[in-house]
């Protein structure tokens, strides 16, 4: 952990644009350009740009490093496909989670693993020591080399979200996008510069993630930044923060953490217990599996206008603390006060949720809030 | 950022208009800067008294909610019924459509010589980075 606050390669150019800048994990990032409501709804109606250069990645290569990661991760990384990707996450050997992670597999031995700015020192140290103790990594004897290398210094990242991504991106890249599934990513270029182009995002809007060396960071930004007519807008992290809750995407640090297991932040599924050999978890994770859920994320919508937020209380219809709200934000497409919050068991409601000190009344609603296929 | 010269100011980043004995109440520039987008602004009952420094409303935020202070001492009279509908205002005109409420002042705090002058108002958002 350092002490400093670390700046990313399109610093001046947020500086340009006049972004209220924010510290969040370590870096200096933008938070809003203007106003964070219109850079959300550019985002859900048009496209914008992100500069998410904070995010950390760490490659894994050789020969066994499909099985290495197999050990280290929930998920069944060797089952990829070459362009393929993956939302996964890497858990302590009591079950709770130290990161959740999309694995891009970008060769037949190599893979991209990216994780949260904040944990990707950590991230880094497990990767380092799983990959090569476990089934497919060196172990001091097997010949089957694996190597885990930190990449974040040498890897930028640029995304833009949004229904019109791939019109705005295909005016400046090779890679042909109309044939790219969701979660699949290529080598290509982007305005000449090399780069990683995967069809990921943390939006619940299309989009793309193009991940390049630093340097090519700006020439990147702005050529795509020129594709709009009076320039595509950019959205800063606060506008990220309302587009995921919306998504019903969990947040590391208010739905994930050590003390929660997968299974509870409703995330089951990308624990592969069918998975062939051990994996760092297993154990545990298979026990939680089998017994019911101790708490249970759910969606709240806020029936007032007072906004719930992280860490308010929720309470039963006795007025009982039943759970506490993860995040909460009011929702920019649906103009309404939107909370994610665990609740203990499988609680069912009706749940009222304490805004300072006042009851106010929620509703139980599936995630996610927005899906863009309906 | 802006901080008209004819307003008074507070610490928590209110602006007060005296106008005889009626002060016109919202918050600064600088304010909304640090709240983001306000989505809704809980504000006093006409008829209310409200008392110098005390909370007597919120303001929310994409990010936070926040304590709306009463300046000064008195009775509120008039609250902008039009933030209801377009809290954007606040952000758009924090010192003109985006006002909050107005109260008739008690005795003797007709003259904002309790409040911060511009010079000094400035100096704290500055200083507060």
């Amino acid at each position: 952990m350092t002490s400093t606050t670390r700046d990313t390669p399109l610093r001046a150019v947020h500086e340009r644009l006049g972004a209220t800048m924010t510290e969040f994990a370590g870096w200096r990032m933008p938070l809003r350009y203007g106003s964070e409501t219109a850079e959300h709804n550019a985002v859900r109606t048009n496209a914008a740009l992100f500069d998410l250069s904070h995010m950390g990645e760490i490659a894994v290569t050789g020969p066994g490093a499909g099985a290495a990661l197999d050990y280290a991760v929930c998920g069944w990384p060797s089952r990829l496909a070459v362009g393929r990707a993956r939302y996964t996450m890497i858990c302590a050997p009591d079950g709770g989670i130290l990161d959740d992670l999309i694995i891009y597999r970008q060769a037949e031995t190599r893979f991209l693993v990216v994780a949260n700015a904040a944990n990707a020192s950590v991230v880094l140290g497990e990767l380092q020591s799983r990959c090569s103790g476990g089934p497919g990594g060196s172990g001091g004897r097997s010949p089957r080399e694996t190597v885990v290398t930190d990449e974040s210094e040498v890897t930028g990242l640029v995304s833009i979200q949004g229904p019109n991504a791939l019109g705005f991106l295909a005016t400046v890249t090779d890679l042909p996008l109309a044939g790219m599934p969701y979660y699949a990513g290529a080598y290509g270029t982007v305005a000449g510069r090399d780069a990683w182009i995967a069809r990921t995002g943390y939006t619940g809007e299309d989009g793309f993630e193009l991940f390049c060396a630093p340097a090519d960071c700006v020439p990147v930004w702005e050529a795509l930044s020129a594709t709009a007519p009076g320039g595509l807008p950019a959205a800063g992290l606060a506008a990220r923060d309302t587009l995921r809750l919306e998504a019903g995407m969990p947040l590391y640090g208010n739905e994930l953490g050590p003390d929660v297991t997968p299974y509870e932040a409703g995330l089951g599924r990308v624990v592969r217990l069918d998975k062939p050999g051990d994996f760092v978890g297993r154990q545990a994770l298979a026990a939680r599996a089998a017994e019911g859920p101790r708490r249970t994320l759910i969606g709240l919508i806020g029936k007032s206008r007072r906004v719930p937020r992280h860490g308010y209380a929720v309470l039963s219809d006795a007025g009982d603390r039943v759970g506490v709200v993860t995040s909460g934000a009011p929702s920019p497409t649906l103009g309404v006060p939107i909370a994610m919050a665990y609740v203990s068991g499988d609680t069912t409601g009706p749940f009222g949720i304490d805004v300072r000190g006042k009851t106010e009344p929620a509703e139980v609603t599936g995630l996610p809030f927005y899906d863009r296929r309906k | 950022m802006s901080v008209p010269a004819e307003l008074h100011y507070t610490q928590e980043h209110e602006w007060v208009a005296i106008d005889g004995g009626t002060a016109t109440i919202g918050i600064t520039d600088y304010a909304t800067q640090q709240l983001g987008d306000v989505v809704y602004v809980s504000l006093p009952e006409v008829g209310a008294a409200v008392t110098a420094g005390e909370p007597c409303g919120e303001v929310e935020s994409t990010k936070s909610v926040s304590d709306l202070y009463s300046p000064v001492d008195g009775e509120v009279v008039e609250v902008n019924e039009e933030l209801d509908d377009d809290p954007g205002l606040i952000n758009a005109e924090p010192y003109g459509l985006g006002w909050m409420f107005r109260v008739r002042v008690a005795d003797g705090q007709a003259t904002g010589a309790a409040l911060l002058s511009p010079t000094e108002y400035d100096a704290l958002t500055k200083s507060a980075g």
